[in-house]
């Protein structure tokens, strides 16, 4: 039987303005994870019920640990973040379908956005071949060092142009004119369809992580929702974010909001 | 050692449960979810989520939001249709020995009535007519505020039940009990409640509801003393067994319910927290009856 762990927190850092990364000791979870998989964080108590469903930024299988970056946006994660080493949370995962690596791709282009990036991290560490990685932020960026340790090339866009190039993502990938033979992406909504259109438009393969509000994370309560075509943008079926994604082919998602 | 001589059936309209713990429809899918953390043979029923006549697609998303000690969902009953259903689902909880109560939603009397008239010949053991599902608009809440209504509905749908009737009643009325007059008075065999409270929530930054639907059902421990007092108020105005639900969570919640009179209890939101609640609502009833040496539930059902 499945169940929820209490994994023992190794580290609990501030890694940038409101963002923490936490490594748990949890190995059946780093046994079976792959990229893009997500886990359940549990709240103390039952004033915060539902909960949290944050994806894996790195899986060490060897020492049975897994790595989360988070981002603090409400109560939930501000709980998560006052922990400290020594401690325990409720765990549950790994959740979900990551990532569908092609190995016979040999050119790979990454596109994550802001709290988006930490999955891409597996990600990266897992793809073969050319691994060229774009990462929009608003102003300051995350995790550009681990990327690298991977063999990455990476390419940073910030909004108000603090770092790298000033812009959005979608405009330093046409500046850069980037070729590649499929895309992997992770972030906010809107960048993901502008990106989406641009694959299109270069007949570029991409697959998305979308993100949604859950409630049970398994597939059990149909909350977490996305709009997936059956054959066209008309004809299309609500699919799980939780448990038939959160990966999707970038051509099945109806983008319409 | 815990002796299990304590007697945990008990029985709804002519079918008897193992012990009393169901599950709220539209927390547990048709079981294959949770089935991963928790022995589905260990359940008295699972109450599986509304079921209607063809495919429906629910609201759009977001349909969750939380709230202190609780939640709001819009979700607004999508599911495959009864067909897909009695296909898919039916088979696979028949693997597992405990009952099977299908909630049954429409948008019209002769939506809900096509849809319990196919499940008559279906291997199920009780129906749950949904008349209260505060998401779908001209929907079942219509039905299950307006006392004219939810007689009418219930009435007709007798008709084609070969199992067991149970109404689902809403909680969003001024008088519960004049409602679970009205559909014990159209032939329910039994009644369940509550339906989620109707809620809202707002995000301040966005200045914007939420929900994509605005509002939507609240549910969670914190709805509890509302549940537990409509429980009250319906186990005095009618005869027919209850299902008590609403925030329950442990055995001492379910206990509570049972003291309120009702007949067994819904595990809902709960699941959410903890995959596992089933099971500790279970066991939390069977140590509250070892310590106090209660043999049957029947020895404290309803003596508040």
């Amino acid at each position: 039987m499945k169940e929820i762990k209490h994994a023992l927190i190794l580290d609990n850092q501030l890694i940038a303005d409101n963002i923490y990364k936490m490594t748990l000791e949890a190995d059946g979870i780093a046994r079976e994870a792959k990229a893009g998989q997500f886990v359940n964080l549990y709240c103390k108590g039952e004033a915060k019920l539902l909960p949290r469903p944050i994806s894996i930024c790195e899986i060490d299988k060897d020492r049975g640990r897994i790595t989360l970056v988070y981002g603090v946006v409400g109560q939930g994660t501000k709980e998560f973040s006052t922990l400290k080493a020594g401690e325990k949370i409720e765990v549950l995962g790994p959740l979900g379908n990551g990532f569908k690596i092609d190995e016979s791709k040999a050119k790979n282009i990454i596109v994550g956005g802001g709290i988006g990036t930490p999955p891409l991290v597996e990600l990266v560490k897992q793809l073969k071949g050319e691994k060229e990685v774009y990462l929009g932020f608003r102003s300051q960026s995350i995790l550009l060092e681990a990327f690298k340790v991977y063999g990455a090339n990476v390419h940073v866009a910030t909004e108000d142009g603090s770092e790298g190039f000033k812009g959005n993502v979608l405009e330093l990938l046409k500046k850069n004119n980037a070729k590649g033979e499929i895309i992997y992406s992770c972030g906010p909504k809107p960048m993901l369809k502008a990106i989406a259109a641009w694959a299109k438009e270069n007949e570029i393969a991409m697959q998305v992580s979308l993100e949604e509000r859950m409630a049970c994370g398994i597939g059990a309560c149909v909350g977490c929702v996305c709009k997936i075509k059956e054959k066209d943008e008309l004809d299309w079926q609500h699919k799980k974010v939780c448990k038939d994604g959160p990966v999707f082919w970038s051509d099945e998602v109806v983008w319409d909001d | 050692m815990i002796k299990e001589k304590h007697n945990l059936k008990v029985n709804i309209a002519g079918v008897e449960l193992k012990n009393p713990v169901t599950t709220a429809s539209g927390t547990f899918g048709s079981g294959r979810e949770y089935g991963e953390f928790v022995d589905l043979n260990q359940l008295g029923a699972v109450t599986v989520k509304g079921v209607s006549s063809t495919p429906w697609k629910g609201n759009p998303a977001p349909r969750i939001a939380e709230t202190y000690g609780g939640m709001l969902n819009s979700v607004g009953l999508q599911n495959p249709g009864v067909e897909e259903f009695i296909k898919n689902d039916i088979p696979f909880l028949r693997q597992y020995d405990t009952k099977i109560i299908v909630n049954v939603a429409g948008k019209s009397v002769s939506e809900y009535c096509e849809v319990v008239e196919r499940l008559s010949h279906a291997d199920i053991d009780l129906i749950e007519l949904n008349i209260s599902c505060p998401n779908v608009k001209e929907g079942g809440v219509t039905f299950g505020t307006d006392v004219k209504m939810a007689h009418k509905v219930t009435k007709e749908v007798k008709r084609y039940a070969k199992q067991p009737l149970i109404v689902k009643l809403s909680p969003n009325v001024t008088d519960i009990t004049e409602i679970a007059r009205a559909v014990v008075d159209g032939g329910a065999d039994g009644i369940s409640l509550i339906n989620t409270l109707l809620g809202m929530a707002i995000d301040i930054h966005k200045r914007k509801p939420i929900l994509a639907n605005t509002v939507g059902g609240f549910s969670g421990p914190a709805v509890k003393p509302v549940a537990l007092r409509m429980v009250y108020q319906v186990a005095r105005a009618v005869s027919v067994p209850i299902i008590g639900m609403g925030g329950i969570s442990t055995g001492e919640d379910a206990i509570e319910f049972i003291l309120a009179g009702a007949t067994a209890v819904a595990v809902g939101t709960a699941n959410f927290r903890n995959p596992r609640a089933t099971i500790d609502v279970l066991e939390g009833i069977k140590e509250y009856m070892v310590r106090y040496g209660i043999q049957s539930l029947d020895e404290i059902r309803g003596m508040i």
